[in-house]
């Protein structure tokens, strides 16, 4: 359902600061694949999403979703297929706006907007009901700002914003970094929850091995902008967080000093 | 002080207020600060005169006015949005542009009297009501449509992706909307106000000038924040009154300088310091915990 092509990217090409953050990433994802992406800093991981979602436009390669070319549209014109949470719990909604009006916007998410009144009964219904499923009391701060919530709060709003027009794909980039980690399982959960229920074809990356294990039924690995390790199936549900690190260590080939930094970094996070 | 001294500030509040109105729309809404206004003020100033010279009914002419607003404020969106150019700049060439072009619409004048020319105002007065009456009736009207309008078009399903685009534009566009064109949008209506603001002050003092744009953007900006200051409203449509409000405020802080025999020339250092004033105000309420 999503197919990637000998997808390229490179920042500054030609300068002294160039930077190869994607080699040449092929990748079949199913439909209803729940896919977790880890990888170190500067791996490739946001880059990847962003050329997803159309934010930026590779060099070369191509971007098939349903069997057409989505490569070079812009991103505002995806949106009707794709939505996504960002890390910053900050990006995904607009403070100066209230809830209804944030959820109203997600609602159309793709779709022409018009000079009709944007809030009516029956979608304040509609908000009510599925902000009384995060169990945080939002569904009686309808005319709150957006800005007033925590957080948490807010990343809770982004995700149901994300659902609420059920999307072809999901894009998650570490959605859950910037909470603390009570927050962050309890947004987890119901990530996870919004998946299954709605069946939806789900890219996530997160630093937290435990996550990535735990959660959907693929993991990749990426590395200097390459696909390093790819595990479904039987493999996916065996692994474990000192394993995937071991096969971290041997796939990449990093320096042993790099490999310290990293899986200490890791083992802290998760 | 006397009662004509209040209906000055009133009259002048309003018409101005039309202008605040406009730059609040990119100033605060779409969070671009725009120097088109300074030349748009004019446009709308001469094409209405030019219009009325010519024996068009001010009415059209008023119209047109709108309209090369409008048109105005999406050449500048044009430079921004799609020459990449920023904010600032664009809207200081569209401005610098705009006063070739303003003295090309007088005909090569440096102004154009009004004087014994039918305008809103005579209309107005046509039916039976004074000069003054006429004046304030003309710009309380405008003022109270545009509000109606405004508030009614920031609720929109279009007004929300505006307000999104300037509060949040990596958001909105994950959300599927063309920011750019968001961007264009507004910027044309608010130019569009600001013409608006420039052809009924123009009718209002009978004569347009080339140079009546200049120092607008302060004036503006100096009523949006003593709106926002001296009101604190932040929803729709208490905060398009508020600003409103600040302008025939800014009027009357002007009108009682002159009162106080300062000369005409200073009041532009008086604006400045104003905004600045207003502009430090918010910290000095927040350091004497008079907000939350
Ligand atoms: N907009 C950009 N301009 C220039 N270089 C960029 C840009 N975005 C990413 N890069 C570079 O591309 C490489 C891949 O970055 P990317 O953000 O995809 O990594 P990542 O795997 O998401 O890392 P992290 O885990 O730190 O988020 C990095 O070397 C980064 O510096
Ligand atoms: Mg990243």
């Amino acid at each position: 359902m999503l197919i990637i092509k000998n997808l390229n990217k490179t920042f500054f090409p030609g300068e002294v600061n160039e930077k190869k953050a994607l080699c040449n990433i092929n990748y079949h994802f199913f439909k209803g694949d729940f896919v977790t992406i880890i990888g170190g800093n500067g791996a490739g991981k946001s880059t990847l999403l962003n050329c997803i979602a159309g934010v930026y436009i590779p060099d070369t390669g191509s971007v098939l979703l349903d069997d057409e070319d989505i490569t070079n549209i812009p991103e505002y014109k995806r949106a009707g297929k794709i939505a996504r949470v960002f890390q910053d719990p900050l990006k995904g909604t607009a403070a100066s706006m209230t809830l209804e009006e944030n959820l109203v916007m997600a609602l159309k998410r793709g779709q022409k907007r018009s000079l009709r009144k944007a809030i009516k009964e029956k979608e304040v219904k509609l908000f009510r009901e599925r902000l009384a499923v995060l169990g945080l009391g939002l569904e009686n701060r309808l005319k709150d700002k957006v800005g007033l919530l925590s957080g948490g709060q807010r990343q809770a709003l982004t995700l149901l914003m994300a659902t609420l027009q059920k999307p072809d794909l999901l894009l998650l980039d570490e959605h859950t970094a910037a909470l603390d980690p009570q927050t962050a399982n309890k947004v987890m959960q119901l990530t996870d929850w919004l998946v299954q229920e709605f069946k939806l074809t789900t890219l996530m990356v997160t630093h937290n091995l435990e996550q990535a294990i735990k959660y959907g039924n693929k993991i990749i690995m990426m590395d200097r902008g390459s696909i390093i390790l790819d595990l479904n199936g039987k493999e996916k549900k065996e692994i474990t967080v000192t394993k995937l690190m071991e096969r971290f260590a041997r796939c990449s080939g990093n320096s042993i000093t790099n490999d310290r930094m990293l899986l200490s970094k890791w083992a802290n996070v998760s | 002080m006397s009662l004509s001294f209040w209906l000055g500030i009133l009259q002048q509040g309003f018409f101005f207020g039309i202008m605040v109105l406009g730059i609040y729309l990119t100033f605060r809404v779409l969070d671009y600060a725009d120097l088109t206004v300074e030349g748009s003020f004019t446009l709308g100033a001469a094409v209405v005169s030019q219009a009325i010279v010519n024996g068009y009914n001010p009415l059209i002419g008023t119209l047109m006015a709108i309209l090369a607003g409008a048109i105005a404020g999406t050449v500048t969106g044009l430079f921004h949005t799609k020459l990449k150019i920023t904010p600032l700049l664009s809207g200081i060439l569209t401005m610098t542009a705009l006063y070739s072009i303003n003295l090309r619409v007088m005909g090569g004048k440096a102004n154009i009297s009004l004087l014994r020319q039918d305008t809103l105002i005579t209309y107005l007065q046509s039916w039976g009501l004074s000069k003054d009456a006429a004046s304030l009736a003309l710009g309380l009207f405008t003022i109270t449509l545009l509000i109606f309008l405004l508030n009614y078009f920031l609720k929109t399903e279009i007004g929300l992706a505006l307000r999104a685009t300037g509060d949040n534009e990596q958001m909105i566009k994950s959300l599927g909307v063309n920011t750019d064109t968001a961007k264009i949008f507004g910027l044309a209506i608010s130019n569009a106000l600001v013409a608006l603001a420039g052809a009924e002050v123009a009718q209002f003092n009978n004569f347009a000038d080339v140079n009546m744009g200049i120092g607008m953007i302060v004036v503006g900006l100096a009523s949006v924040i003593i709106g926002e200051v001296l009101y604190g409203l932040e929803n729709f449509p208490g905060i398009l009154i508020s600003v409103v409000l600040g302008s025939v405020v800014y009027r009357l802080v002007i009108g009682v300088v002159l009162l106080f025999g300062l000369p005409a020339t200073d009041l532009r250092l008086v604006s400045s310091l104003l905004v600045v004033l207003a502009l430090a105000s918010p910290r000095i309420k927040s350091r004497l915990k008079l907000t939350a």
